[in-house]
């Protein structure tokens, strides 16, 4: 033990003299976790984003056999009836519909969601709450925006107007909180109807359950009843099937990425140790033949390409999360056809991720050279 | 023939050290080949667009439908050579979760404004006889593993029938080549009347047009005009050209772009110190080795041009392998990811980049120790032994 630890402190006093390929192996590692956390911090955000105002007390109503609120269509008397049942509380019957909106990052038209909603809609959304002017007034054209609207589009300002084809509508007030809410341009379910040609229909109807109804029993009330068609879902459930496709690209990207980038750093990895044995062959030759044990001769070298990798990648690490912690973008949603606004998420488990990805460079590349130090001949060694 | 000799002799020399190096070549310049491939599945509208074509959408929002009229009174508009229209279908075969584009339009009309759609001919008269005829792309044919003639059970997440039923029947009469990229291919056509007598609601209404100009270099006008032609009615309109209305498409997931580009700079950045010191050190270990070659006469340029040729040569065989297996990988995926992602193809304009990315990695990486070695002082470096 000793041995090992004198060894490695001794070998680790030489590093310096090796700075250039040792820098070598910490940045090809550090570029490897960067990449990684960068591009998993997105997906992991988008999930936390959609997840963060869904709650398993809510339940969404659609038209059975829809993919998403954009395709789905409840009648105004169905939409009636669903709100009526006795196991919900507070309920909301939405609209939800897309409209042009200039993106400032990209200068072109993006789909944003534009949704109608019902009185109680910021109640059901609990962390929700009006934070710059007003609630938009009921029968007149006026909508309130997301706070992540607000940065995307061009335009979305308390006491603007937005022009949707011939229709004006003035900006009355931002809201904070409500998950994929804050995507979104809120007005009142009438008007929408109105101003969109929709009729009486809705898009969707959104209920909390009442303190002591079973979600179960409510979804096989809804479900069985012959006035109805319609799928009921958790609200959680729903937000965690929306963004399955987009998370599930975006982590399958980004590990496939990082895994190639990762086989490129350990070969650089594995030149720098083997560079370093080869420089030290002597060093350890002497080591040898005073009686030093192999395993501490190893465990010296790896311990030195741990470290150097260790090192890379908590410089990845915090570059990724330096960089990308709390950046709000916004991208299309694979399955509802509009922006959603998110920020990347730099999570502890992300890093803990980079970090031991970061340790088994180093270890791989640490093995094979640390093991050819002490199988060289001494004889050879030294004479070398 | 000599120096070529030379050359591989010291690449050879340190065998470890110059497979490791190429390998992470290699790995890279695969990476490359593959967010080529990548951007270019993102970017397929772009590259399949018509420049005489024009897509016109409802103002607000292209979910939002027009009257049908619209496609006559377009082509009213000067410039105007053809106009037809399209209806998103929200079609899906068994899984609601795999929407597909299947589009209602005047299929007469396709030939025309389309050209580089296909049909063998007695498929197209069949399809033609055949109310509720389909015709399908290649690609999306062999995804699904239909064939001509069979009877297919599609439902639209959008539209009932006028009985309240989601599923609708169509036979697929005839199916389509493309432009050669599979993204075309992934699509399918119906007819018009059918689905606009049977459909429960929406009647005589239609997504969008798609209008072929008379000529390219007039599309902002033509655009502009077919706009004016529906300014201040209920349903305003907004003409794009089909490249810039795929592109702002595909700007609505993001600066793609600005993410290949970001990672491809950080993976070439790293192999550029992992190659430059490779052979620094290779060139560093062979100082007095050089000197003995100018004492033997070998100019300085010689010296110059060899190590340069090393490091040149080890780009050149990495990028080249790695850009042929990130090809080949390309290629096996594009299959499997047909339906998710059309159009994924190995990129011609990424391969070309990626040889003069190597080249310019060769170039990079030896410039340093090859005008160190030329440099090189004979006195100094047998001095220093």
């Amino acid at each position: 033990m000793r041995q090992i630890l004198e060894i490695s402190l001794q070998n680790l006093k030489s590093l310096p003299r090796r700075l250039g390929p040792s820098l070598v192996a910490v940045i090809g590692v550090a570029g490897v976790v960067a990449v990684l956390v960068a591009v998993l911090s997105m997906a992991r955000g988008f999930e936390r984003t959609l997840m963060s105002g869904a709650s398993p007390d809510n339940l969404v109503v659609l038209r059975s056999g829809s993919s998403s609120e954009l395709d789905s269509g409840l009648p105004g008397d169905q939409a009636r009836i669903i709100a009526q049942d006795p196991g919900i509380e507070a309920n909301s019957m939405e609209v939800f519909v897309m409209v042009d909106l200039e993106k400032v990052a990209t200068d072109s038209m993006a789909n944003a969601p534009f949704r109608g909603v019902g009185l109680e809609a910021i109640a059901i959304r609990e962390d929700m709450a009006i934070v710059e002017g007003r609630m938009f007034e009921p029968g007149r054209r006026e909508l309130i925006a997301g706070r992540g609207a607000t940065g995307q589009y061009r335009g979305v300002r308390v006491g603007q107007t937005l022009e949707f084809g011939s229709e004006r509508w003035n900006v009355v007030g931002i809201f904070s909180g409500g998950g994929a809410a804050q995507s979104e341009l809120w007005t009142d379910a009438a008007v929408l109807q109105d101003a969109f040609r929709r009729g009486t229909n809705f898009s969707s109807v959104r209920g909390r359950l009442a303190p002591g109804a079973a979600f179960e029993d409510v979804k096989d009330r809804l479900t069985t009843d012959p006035r109805l068609s319609v799928q009921v879902e958790r609200e959680t459930e729903y937000y965690a099937e929306q963004s399955e496709a987009l998370s599930t690209f975006i982590s399958v990207a980004g590990y496939g990425i990082a895994a190639l980038m990762a086989l490129g750093a350990l070969f650089g990895a594995l030149n720098t140790m083997y560079t370093a044995v080869a420089d030290r062959s002597r060093e350890i030759g002497t080591l040898r033949a005073l009686g030093f044990a192999p395993v501490a001769i190893v465990t010296s070298v790896l311990l030195e390409a741990m470290l150097l990798a260790l090192a890379g990648g908590v410089i990845g690490a915090s570059a990724a999360w330096l960089v990308f912690h709390g950046l709000t973008v916004s991208t299309l949603s694979f399955t509802s056809f509009t922006q959603v606004v998110f920020d990347f998420a730099v999570t502890p488990g992300l890093l803990f991720q980079g970090l031991v990805l970061a340790l088994a460079i180093g270890f791989l590349g640490g093995l094979a050279p640390a093991v050819r130090a002490v199988r060289m001949p001494i004889v050879s060694a030294l004479r070398d | 023939m000599g120096w070529l000799h030379l050359v591989r002799r010291n690449l050879g020399r340190r065998k470890l050290r110059t497979t490791f190096t190429l390998a992470s070549i290699i790995v890279a310049f695969t990476l490359f080949a593959l967010l080529g491939g990548l951007n270019r599945a993102f970017n397929a509208g772009v590259e399949l667009a018509g420049a005489d074509r024009l897509i016109t959408t409802h103002k607000v929002s292209f979910i939002q439908l027009m009257p049908v009229s619209y496609t006559r009174r377009a082509a009213e508009v000067e410039g105007v050579e053809a106009v037809t229209h399209y209806t998103w279908f929200g079609a899906y075969y068994r899984d609601p979760k795999q929407q597909f584009g299947l589009f209602p339009t005047d299929l007469e009309k396709l030939p025309e404004i389309y050209p580089e759609y296909t049909v063998p001919e007695a498929r197209w008269d069949a399809l033609m006889g055949n109310r509720i005829g389909l015709l399908v792309g290649q690609a999306m044919a062999d995804y699904y593993g239909w064939e001509v003639g069979d009877t297919l059970p599609l439902f639209s997440s959008i539209y009932p029938q006028t009985d309240g039923d989601y599923d609708w029947e169509f036979v697929l009469e005839a199916t389509f080549t493309g432009t050669g990229n599979e993204a075309d291919e992934m699509q399918a056509f119906a007819h018009y009347e059918y689905f606009n007598e049977a459909r429960a609601f929406g009647t005589d209404l239609v997504g969008w047009l798609v209008t072929k100009i008379e000529d390219p270099e007039r599309a902002p006008e033509v655009a502009a005009a077919i706009d004016a032609r529906f300014a201040n009615s209920p349903t305003e309109t907004r003409t794009s050209t089909e490249a810039g209305f795929a592109a702002a498409f595909t700007d609505q997931f993001g600066n793609i772009g600005l993410i290949i580009q970001s990672i491809l700079a950080c993976v070439f950045f790293t192999l550029l110190l992992i190659t430059g010191n490779t052979m620094a050190q290779s060139v560093r270990e062979r100082t007095s080795e050089i000197a003995v070659m100018k004492t033997l006469g070998f100019t300085d340029r010689l010296v110059l041009a060899l190590v340069l040729a090393e490091s040149l040569a080890m780009a050149l065989v990495g990028g080249l392998i790695g850009l042929a297996i990130g090809t080949l990988l390309i290629d096996g995926m594009a299959a499997a990811m047909a339906q998710f992602f059309p159009g994924l193809a190995p990129s011609p304009a990424a391969l070309v980049t990626g040889v003069g990315a190597a080249i310019l990695l060769g170039i990079a990486t030896g410039a340093l120790p090859a005008w160190r070695a030329a440099r090189l002082r004979v006195v100094d470096a047998m001095g220093r032994r």
